[in-house]
């Protein structure tokens, strides 16, 4: 539905992914902790996203999709393997180190209840990273955060305004001011839409498309609902027990899966016809 | 998903007023949750603090409990007029062997045979009042006001210490984690592991014999630094634990994900976004903190382990009023009352406080205090 798509080739890879493992020790132990086992929540992905293109990444719950965003942009520090972005390596970086590169990622969280703290303002919510960053205060930073509720749908008067003021799309819209606050390139959407309305994931899903647009970001988009994420994004990649299964062009994945996953999941989608419905499943190959 | 109406939905926010209501379907129903929203003002809008201050205006219980809290202070405040202008002595001065003039005839402050003089309300112009304190012949009235300032001093200044030393110690491990939690949790534990009382006395004693040498700061052994400082420290670790707890909780929130995301430094992530999310804790604990501060200190003064004689606090008066219990209650059930009256206004106003502040939060100041709470009303 958007042109997106033609600008995938143009750029060079902005984020490039190598191998990243996130292993989560299971420790036990009476007085010293040992390590007993592991999870194992991502092992070993590698993908690349391309200048404004929208990379969608879709599994199950558990699939090690969050865990994947977090450790690209250093919010959980990786096992191991490489994460590199515009060519430079970032893993490993400290956190003073990776203060510059804040303002180039920026992540969309899942429930937009806990995101945004309780207790502050909305206007110094989005705001905020401008003063950590040193970008404005004073009276440009509310400016700047005027345009920017605008520019997501709400209003400059909510400046003032407490999160519990707001409903859960509204409240989301307040989450994508905030990530968009600098301008960032990369923006990684942890499931924007899942906790949300089916009437509001539309627009919110619509609105990240026109930011988009306006603003050359590019997406790293996850959902567990390949519907929503064959619709926004440029190209997939399926991620199954901290793997990636299957990558490819969105309409090639969705119409013509090759890895047995994938073909589970695109019959998981709920059809309205239910003769439709029959036909997908037994075509996938599952039943039930 | 008809995707036309979704496009209109999106575009059509850019203009305020009158504009935003010609877009199309989409965003209709989020325009109507912020009108309902706005309806819906008087009773959500503003901040977490006006709508505390709004539920705590409705609970009268708890603003008639703060302002016999306040009367009090403010008359233990007035102590020295009191004693200046009515009375005319002071906290520590005896009376033995004088003779007050009431209606013409003649009574003793302190009979020959030892018992102090009964209650004068105003028959003797003010003076002894309450009566006088056993066989020293001290007015009553003036130490119980006197004493009222050292135990609400203590009571204070001690929720003070405890406070600023919990939120430091709960932050720093909460945050922290780690080898810092495993540090600070075990020193929380050892002092934990002894009961309060038993701890306060062994404290008090020491200090009482030698005074307190820190540094370039020396404090006296009857200074009442000593026993508001025991106290402090004593009941630190029944703060900072339920702080430490909350801020683990609040550390896996997303917003705190989120400040990381921005490039936020720990200072400003235990400042900014964790340390106004504790507030309303932190306000409850150290109102309660005050009442249960006020009862340790009354054991330990009447243990002889808090205030030191001949400064009096309501402790070392029941503890001096103990000596005449039967021949003159009135002696013991005076500064009872009055450490009774206190703790149940505080704690009264700061569990009204709690449920205004956090109606869902069941945080309870519940210190292993069971002797001190018999002792506040030794009737």
């Amino acid at each position: 539905m958007s042109d997106v798509g033609s600008t995938s080739t143009a750029g060079g890879p902005l984020l490039e992914v190598t191998d990243l493992v996130k292993h989560f020790p299971i420790k036990s132990g009476l007085l010293i902790d040992r390590e007993v086992d592991q999870v194992r929540a991502v092992d070993g992905i590698s993908f690349s996203v391309n200048k404004g293109e929208t990379l969608g990444l879709v599994g199950e719950s558990g699939s090690g999709k969050s865990t994947a965003c977090r450790a690209v942009l250093q919010l959980l520090k990786p096992t191991s393997g490489s994460v590199k972005f515009e060519g430079q390596e970032i893993a490993g970086l400290s956190r003073r180190e990776l203060r510059p590169l804040r303002r180039e990622m920026q992540m969309i969280f899942q429930d937009p209840y806990a995101s945004l703290n309780p207790r502050k303002r909305v206007g110094q919510i989005v705001g905020d990273q401008l003063k950590i960053q040193k970008v404005a205060s004073g009276k440009a930073l509310r400016t700047r955060v005027e345009e920017l509720l605008e520019r997501v749908g709400l209003s400059p008067e909510h400046y003032n305004r407490f999160p519990h003021e707001f409903s859960g799309g509204q409240r989301q819209r307040i989450g994508i001011a905030r990530a968009l606050a600098l301008g960032p390139k990369l923006v990684f959407c942890d499931e924007p839409v899942s906790a949300l309305d089916v009437s509001i994931q539309a627009q919110i899903v619509n609105l990240l498309d026109d930011l988009q647009d306006e603003m050359g970001l590019t997406y790293v988009f996850v959902a567990h609902d390949i519907g929503v994420v064959r619709h926004i994004s440029d190209r997939i990649a399926v991620m199954n027990h901290g793997k990636i299964v299957e990558t490819g062009e969105a309409d090639q994945v969705c119409e013509h899966p090759r890895d047995a996953y994938t073909k589970k999941l695109l019959a998981a989608v709920p059809i309205p016809d239910p003769r439709e419905s029959r036909a997908r499943r037994e075509r996938a190959g599952t039943t039930g | 998903m008809p995707p036309e109406s979704e496009k209109q939905g999106t575009e059509a926010p850019i203009p305020t007023g009158t504009g935003a209501l010609d877009a199309g379907l989409g965003i209709e129903s989020d325009g109507a949750r912020v009108v309902e929203a706005e309806a819906g003002d008087g009773r959500q809008a503003g901040g977490p603090w006006r709508i505390a201050g709004r539920r705590l205006r409705r609970n009268k219980v708890a603003l008639f409990s703060l302002a016999i809290f306040f009367l009090i202070v403010i008359c233990c405040l007035l102590a020295p007029v009191w004693a200046n202008h009515v009375a005319d002595t002071g906290p520590n001065t005896t009376h033995t062997l004088e003779k007050l003039h009431v209606n013409g005839e003649v009574r003793e402050v302190v009979e020959p045979s030892g018992k102090a003089i009964g209650p004068q309300w105003f028959e003797a112009g003010g003076k002894f009042f309450l009566g006088a304190d056993g066989h020293l012949g001290r007015d009553e009235m003036v130490r119980l006001l006197y004493g009222g300032r050292s135990s609400l001093f203590i009571g204070i200044v001690a929720a003070l210490i405890t406070t600023l030393l919990a939120v430091t110690l709960g932050l720093l491990s909460g945050y922290y984690g780690g080898l810092t939690d495993t540090f600070i949790s075990r020193i929380m534990d050892v002092i934990w592991s002894f009961p309060v009382v038993l701890l306060g006395i062994a404290l008090g004693i020491a200090l009482a014999v030698g005074g307190l040498k820190l540094g370039p700061i020396h404090l006296k052994s009857s200074s009442l630094w000593i026993p508001t400082l025991i106290i402090g420290v004593v009941y630190t670790p029944y703060m900072a634990r339920p702080l430490r707890g909350e801020i683990l909780a609040l550390r896996e929130k997303e917003f705190i994900e989120a400040a990381v995301a921005q490039g936020a430094s720990d200072r400003r992530i235990m400042f900014i976004e964790l340390l106004p999310n504790l507030l309303s804790t932190i306000i409850v604990f150290f109102t309660l903190n005050i009442a249960n501060n006020m009862l340790l200190e009354a054991t330990l003064s009447y243990l002889g382990a808090g205030v030191q004689p001949p400064s009096s606090s309501w402790g070392t008066m029941i503890s001096e009023g103990f000596d005449a219990l039967y021949s003159q209650p009135i002696l013991t059930i005076i500064p009872g009352t009055a450490i009774l009256l206190t703790v149940l206004s505080v704690n009264v106003f700061g569990d009204g406080l709690r449920d205004a502040l956090d109606p869902k939060s069941k945080v309870r100041f519940e210190a292993r205090a069971g002797t001190a709470a018999e002792m506040d009303n030794p009737v």
